[in-house]
């Protein structure tokens, strides 16, 4: 087994197990659409107006919650060290973090996003540019969000640093994948959109391995 | 593979403090240093300069192999161990999956790991998860790590603390097996190594 392979395989377990990972993350994100027309209002026209809105946001919150978890145990407890010693450079170490992180959390909520957009009123006919557009959306919180993690290394109540650094980076592609969604419903020309948030995850995934690996040197020196 | 370290005119400087300067040690194939010196003295950070996690303020660490000098970064990722105060292991994952995977990612393989679970005793272990372990059982644990994986040069960094006199004599047997096969090790100890070991003192 390659050297690569090894470290995706332990990365989607360690993301999977310990009480975190996808089951968090979607119960975070269906009690997030819950609330939303308990808070409003239960009216099917007014929902089905933010149901694509609502989906979008809430996906981008749901992605924060385990990112903590992408670096900082490891540094804790002393595999980072060990890792940073192994064969592969930092660098691919942070993307393939990033990306099992995608596998375990971002993956699961694109899948679940087109659910509770149709539940919250969306037609269905949105369903697959609902999941297409969360998925790509889901590789940009997965490696823009491992630069947090990464940042606030060392940190206490680093979970909020993350969200801080995080959320104005994520905006872009909130708002790329939401036109795309709107101008679709709209029967407009919706691939500008969904263009722009492909580039935006292109040079996340291009970028962001470099800062996190940066960012893990500072910390460990 | 690594048949010397040498460091000369080694400075390292932690925030403002200058730990030590001008620190020089030559370390050869089957050779053992003991690094000593009070708390605070840069032992665990002269470790971490030679695996390359802090950058030395002044002087040159240099690892030389079969045909001269090889490049730092290489060596450090092909063939250096280091061995901190922490043994790096997941609490929630089992013996096994911590074991295999990072006797894997060092090099090793999977028939290494169980000769050298054998050796130090701890098949019975394998299966329990790592937060069951005592503190002595984990670094058994990462002995077997150091012991399966074939680098040449062991940075350990107090590695006797959590052991009992029986499994100290056992280390020593590993280490002594490592130094004839040409390893080095450098160890930061308060405590004698239970081999022949050259001592080095730092500061104080």
């Amino acid at each position: 087994m390659s050297a690569l392979a090894r470290l995706f395989r332990r990365e989607l377990a360690l993301a999977w197990s310990g009480g975190g990972g996808p089951l968090l993350a979607l119960g975070f994100y269906a009690a997030v659409t819950t609330l939303i027309p308990l808070s409003t209002s239960p009216d099917p026209r007014r929902l089905a107006g933010v149901a694509t809105g609502v989906a979008w946001v809430a996906l981008a919150l749901a992605s924060l919650l385990s990112l903590e978890r992408m670096f900082e145990r490891d540094f804790e407890d002393g595999a980072l060290d060990l890792i940073s010693l192994g064969p592969l450079p930092l660098e691919a170490v942070a993307a393939i973090k990033a990306l099992a992180h995608w596998a375990a959390a971002g993956a699961p909520l694109a899948l679940a996003a087109p659910l509770a957009a149709i539940a919250l009123g969306a037609p269905v006919s949105l369903a697959p540019l609902i999941a297409v557009t969360a998925a790509v959306g889901g590789l940009v919180f997965a490696f823009v969000g491992g630069l947090g993690a990464a940042l606030a290394l060392g940190s206490r109540r680093g979970g909020l640093v993350i969200a801080l650094i995080v959320l104005p980076l994520i905006a872009p592609p909130v708002i790329f994948g939401g036109a795309a969604l709107d101008a679709f419903a709209g029967g407009l020309p919706w691939t500008t959109g969904l263009m722009l948030l492909v580039a935006y995850a292109l040079a996340a995934i291009a970028l962001c391995p470099f800062a996190m690996a940066a960012a893990c040197r500072n910390a460990l020196s | 593979m690594i048949r010397a370290v040498n460091l000369e005119g080694l400075a390292l400087r932690r925030g403002e403090r200058t730990l030590f300067e001008g620190f020089d040690l030559a370390l050869g194939a089957g050779e053992a240093v003991a690094l000593t010196g009070p708390n605070g003295a840069g032992k665990t950070s002269l470790l971490r300069a030679i695996a390359g996690f802090i950058a030395p303020a002044a002087g040159q660490i240099a690892f030389l192999g079969e045909a001269g000098a090889l490049e730092a970064d290489e060596a450090r990722r092909g063939d250096v161990h280091l061995l901190g105060h922490q043994d790096g292991l997941k609490p929630g994952r089992t013996a096994r999956e911590e074991l295999m995977f990072q006797v894997g990612w060092t090099g090793g393989d999977d028939a290494r790991a169980l000769a050298a679970v054998e050796t130090l005793g701890l098949t019975r272990l394998l299966g329990l998860a790592v937060r069951h372990l005592s503190a002595g059982q984990r670094r058994r644990l990462a002995l077997a790590r150091l012991a399966a994986a074939p680098r040449a040069l062991w940075l350990l960094d107090e590695p006797l603390a959590p052991l009992d006199a029986d499994h100290r004599t056992q280390f020593g047997a590993l280490m002594a097996a490592h130094l004839a096969a040409g390893g080095l090790i450098l160890a930061a100890v308060h405590d004698p190594l239970p081999i022949a070991a050259r001592t080095v003192a730092l500061g104080g």
